[in-house]
């Protein structure tokens, strides 16, 4: 590596290499979320059978992360770049490696291990199974394949590939701290980020209206399952990740307790249920247009008919 | 002719626990198969990587051994008609063995004559045969299945190639969208694709292309680098087992290198530098020559070659260095709060929904361990300390070390009060209350800790019952069973008296008396925590290889003390060869036989000497009211010895007495007196369950 890239050309490296296997390139979705996997691009796509293929970079809040910008590695927002395919390639592993590569990061120059770690998100009714790459020791990427999203069993399944952008680049950059990283133009990830992780830190842990959002809470809850009740997918969806986000800020905030926790993400985890379902039957309304190949669609399809 | 079968599974990379079982599986499976298929071979060979799982299959016939059987069918009288033709019946038979009549012969079978055909059936060939080893891959079982693209078939991971060769030869087979063939793939950076010509050249081949298929030989390589790299550097090093085991089913092909940390994280307990090290990173830790002080230095395995090894070395420096500064700055926040600070948190954190906070279940567990401690014999002292660490002995949950490090709790406990100036029984309390943490695993040693361990576990149990969260089948979510068994094991071997059920009934008055009983009621689910608690006995005592019998009979006595159990199944054990033990035996379970025609209650069980007909009614009253006093207070071998002064009067008492009496009352009072014997016999055990021989 001569020059370091900085994180702005890593995205667009990523972005560039994913494509090139067959990737659209989706954008941030404009909705608070913990995680690249509650994106609907990934988390409402991925149930169903119609092919999907996807990357986009998703920051992601995680408000009891937050560390007033003075702990090197813990964030209240970090940035993840998120790779969906489905059906899962079989050469999946190899495109990854591939992706590496493109990042100047030589697999004979380094230790590149898969160790197996099994993903579960138990309050959006997902669960995987597959590894954390290691690079030399360090993990940088969570690799799995889907076999449960929103209480659905996968059929087709599929590959989620999600890096760690500022893992990656503090290793591609050899900096000890994410505030040292370069995002582009000699600007500082610091420069740009550190006043609001101080500024998100201070207010989840310290000034949030706690009441506010037991009520937001329960508003967003209502207003979804009314949504799910109108057959409304993604508006709902939209309310299911404001519960998320707004259960998070209050667990940040000490305001719930263990037993109530349970029962808030169960409220969230039935929600979110109930929209995948729903998700896969608005798609066969429509006929699942993405199915190419028209034997299958007209069998998946024939199906309905025979369901009712 | 000899032949050599050669099968590889590719897959992406296996978790690292599953590959020992699963080579292991794939062999034990693939005896089977050749058993039931009648294949002879010499041996199976196993390979394993986490990316493949092979065997080898050396000396395997050419084919099956030919069959000759002769077959039965109908009798003679059915297979021919009046005229003497064959009849359906004959000739439906004989096609049906792929024959015709012209084959059939006629035997005597037990005074009948039969049709008979002499069958003879040529073994398939091996190739054949082995084309089913497709059905054995799919068959296989793991803890963890997954699915992958548009396929059903659950796997622990993708299959992605399959060779399949005898001699030099491929065996077809097809599993989804994968062909046999003699291509196999070498290491996943510095190897490439390797096409066997025959199954003997696999181990060569493969390691042409950097993977070292023979896990044993892989794991004697990682062995003997790290040795070096500990001779070299005058370090010791203690190669952790189940870390190199792991380590080895994590590489295909291994390069053991060291790193450094700064010194200064030494200040760090060396639990947690271990625990950084070894679970986190997966390195070995490094200790000086003498074994006694561990060093800033660790020790690695690359998958892979020497090439770029200070790459590799500093990446993994980073990331050490990282979660150390992280443990660091814990164990300096921690120590900024005292204990009372941390209790106090623990008002807010839930032992679970259900049941209560964590601070009030130390409150119960207070009062628990000090009913425990007393009728232990614990002195005043150790009273003192016993509920000293009872009120505080959850409070490193809630520190920054234990909620990073999880597998640090009760580690962490015993140093944070050691420097939050507890003395050292209250410390080692509380890092040995945990134990046992598996079922084989470490007992606390100290007194004051196996008492505080045991009402932790107690209490665990008789609330979680108590919330109607009972273990059931394999759902033991809360793994109540390994609390039992570390109870079990605990009072084994302190060898201390605790009679289950009026302890727990304590437990539960005493939790009320001093209010800190949880709202729920733990009184009706205490019989079945005895005999929750007895089935772990019984599994201990199995595990100690005791018979079946013995183990029934002390599990079922009418006393649920857990010592007495295990002394009652060790003395039967002892005395079972004995030349008197059978005749005792029989004499005793007379004697349960025959009270079963009654049932009197305690209050009833006065027995009238007035009403005695003979001397061997009153030889065995008077030797029965000696020996009561004070048996139920025995320990189980006294009260063995007594149970077995009875017999010869037992017997004479049977010669002489007609217990079913027509008397209504001489009768009753003869059931009354066994009834009293039978107490005192079924309090030991239920010798029914003896098998005698």
């Amino acid at each position: 590596m001569t020059k370091k890239l900085s994180m702005q050309e890593i995205i667009l490296k990523l972005q560039q290499y994913w494509s090139s296997q067959g990737c659209m390139l989706m954008q941030s979705y404009d909705t608070e979320k913990g995680a690249g996997t509650m994106s609907p691009y990934t988390f409402l796509r991925a149930i169903g059978p119609e092919p999907w293929n996807a990357a986009y970079v998703e920051p992601s809040r995680r408000p009891a992360d937050g560390r007033y910008g003075e702990n090197p590695n813990r964030l209240y927002q970090h940035h993840q770049f998120q790779v969906i395919m489905k059906p899962s390639p079989e050469n999946i592993q190899e495109l990854y490696l591939g992706s590496l590569k493109e990042l100047g990061i030589n697999p004979l120059e380094h230790d590149i291990r898969f160790v197996e770690d099994n993903w579960e998100n138990p309050s959006m009714g997902c669960a995987g199974v597959g590894w954390e790459i290691w690079l030399d020791g360090m993990e940088v990427t969570q690799f799995t394949y889907f076999q449960i999203v929103g209480g659905q069993v996968m059929d087709p399944v599929a590959a989620e590939v999600t890096y760690g952008l500022e893992r990656l680049a503090s290793y591609i950059q050899d900096v000890n701290s994410v505030y040292d990283l370069e995002w582009g133009d000699g600007v500082k990830y610091g420069d740009i980020f550190k006043e609001p992780e101080y500024e998100h830190s201070k207010y989840s842990f310290e000034e949030s209206n706690q009441e506010m959002l037991l009520n937001m809470f329960d508003s967003f809850e209502t207003e979804a399952k009314k949504q799910i009740a109108n057959g409304l997918v993604h508006p709902a969806y939209d309310y299911v990740l404001k519960c998320s986000h707004t259960f998070n800020l209050l667990d940040a905030r000490g305001a719930v307790s263990v037993t109530e926790r349970a029962g808030y993400l169960s409220r969230i985890r039935n929600m979110a249920r109930s929209i995948a379902k729903a998700f896969i039957a608005e798609r066969k309304k429509r006929g699942f247009p993405l199915i190419k190949d028209e034997k299958k669609r007209a069998e998946l399809l024939k199906d309905d008919k025979e369901d009712k | 002719m000899d032949h050599t079968f050669l099968l590889e599974i590719g897959l992406e990379e296996m978790p690292a626990h599953a590959v020992t079982p699963s080579i292991k599986q794939l062999v034990d499976r693939t005896k089977k198969y050749l058993k039931e298929a009648r294949m002879d071979y010499s041996e199976i060979i196993p390979f394993s990587t986490p990316r493949r799982l092979t065997i080898k299959i050396n000396g395997l016939a050419d084919k099956q051994p030919d069959i000759d059987e002769s077959v039965k069918g109908p009798a003679k009288k059915i297979a021919l008609d009046a005229e003497g033709n064959w009849s359906k019946a004959a000739i439906g038979f004989s096609k049906g063995q792929g024959m015709t009549t012209d084959d059939i012969t006629f035997k005597e079978v037990k005074g009948t004559e039969y049709v008979f055909v002499q069958k003879h059936i040529p073994g398939k060939p091996v190739a054949e045969i082995l084309s089913g080893m497709k059905d054995i891959i799919t068959s296989m079982n793991f803890s963890t299945m997954m699915k992958w693209n548009v396929y059903h078939l659950e796997y622990i991971r993708p299959i992605r190639w399959i060779v399949a060769l005898l001699d030099d030869e491929i065996v077809p087979m097809q599993i989804l969208d994968v062909k046999s063939n003699r291509i196999s793939r070498g290491h996943r950076f510095l190897g490439k694709n390797v096409t066997i010509n025959n199954a003997d050249d696999y181990e060569a081949d493969l390691k042409k292309e950097y993977v070292i298929v023979d896990a044993k030989k892989r794991k004697s390589l990682i062995e003997s680098q790290i040795d070096d790299i500990a001779k070299n550097n005058n370090w010791t090093i203690n190669i952790d087992a189940g870390l190199l085991e792991e380590v080895n089913n994590l590489v295909e092909w291994p390069t053991a290198f060291f790193g450094s940390f700064d010194e200064k994280y030494l200040e760090l307990p060396s639990e947690v530098l271990i625990t950084s090290m070894r679970d986190n990173q997966r390195f070995f830790y490094v200790k000086d020559a003498n074994d006694s002080k561990i060093l800033p230095y660790f020790v690695s395995v690359r998958n892979g070659n020497s090439d770029y090894l200070e790459n590799v070395s500093t990446g993994n420096e980073k990331v050490l260095t990282a979660r150390l500064e992280d443990a660091m700055f814990f164990y300096h926040e921690d120590q900024k709060n005292d204990i009372q600070f941390y209790v106090d948190k623990l008002k807010k954190v839930s032992f679970h929904d259900k049941i209560s906070t964590m601070f009030e279940k130390m409150q119960r567990v207070n009062v628990i361990s000090n009913c425990i401690g007393k009728k232990v014999g614990l002195s005043d002292t150790e009273l003192k300390d016993l509920s000293r660490a009872a009120d505080i002995y959850k409070f490193d949950l809630v520190t920054g070390m234990v909620g990073e490090f999880s597998e640090l709790q009760g580690i962490m406990g015993e140093k944070y009060a050691l420097i939050n100036g507890e003395n050292q029984t209250v410390a080692t309390a509380i890092r040995e209350h945990y134990m046992p943490i598996s079922a084989n695993g470490e007992l606390p040693e100290s007194k004051v800790g196996s008492v505080l361990a045991l009402a932790d576990k107690f209490d665990s149990i008789l609330t979680f019952f108590a919330a109607g969260m009972i273990p059931s089948g394999s759902n033991d979510p809360y793994a109540l069973r390994r609390q039992a068994n570390g109870i079990v094991r605990i009072v084994e071997n302190k060898q201390w008296n605790l009679p289950l059920k009026a302890m727990m009934n304590q437990f539960v008055e005493l939790e009320n008396d001093k209010q800190v009983a949880p709202q729920l009621d733990q009184n009706k689910e205490i019989s079945d925590i005895v005999n929750f608690i007895k089935d772990r006995i019984v599994k201990v005592l199995k595990s100690d290889k005791l018979s079946h019998d013995i183990i029934e009979a002390a599990a079922n006595g009418l006393n649920n003390n857990i010592k007495f159990i295990f002394d009652s199944a060790s003395v039967l054990n002892e005395n079972k060869n004995k030349d008197d033990f059978k005749d005792s035996m029989e004499a005793l379970n007379r004697v349960l036989r025959i009270s079963e025609k009654a049932s009197f209650k305690d209050d009833e069980l006065a027995v009238d000497s007035n009403l005695f007909e003979n001397d061997s009614e009153k030889d065995l009253f008077d030797k029965v009211n000696e020996t009561i006093d004070g048996y139920f207070a025995l320990d189980a071998r006294d009260a063995y010895q007594k149970l077995t002064e009875l017999p010869a009067l037992i017997n004479s008492y049977f010669d002489q007495t007609m217990v079913m009496a027509k008397n209504e009352k001489i009768k009753n009072n003869h059931l009354k007196q066994l009834t009293i014997v039978s107490n005192m016999i079924k309090w030991f055990g239920d010798l029914n369950e003896l098998i005698i021989k």
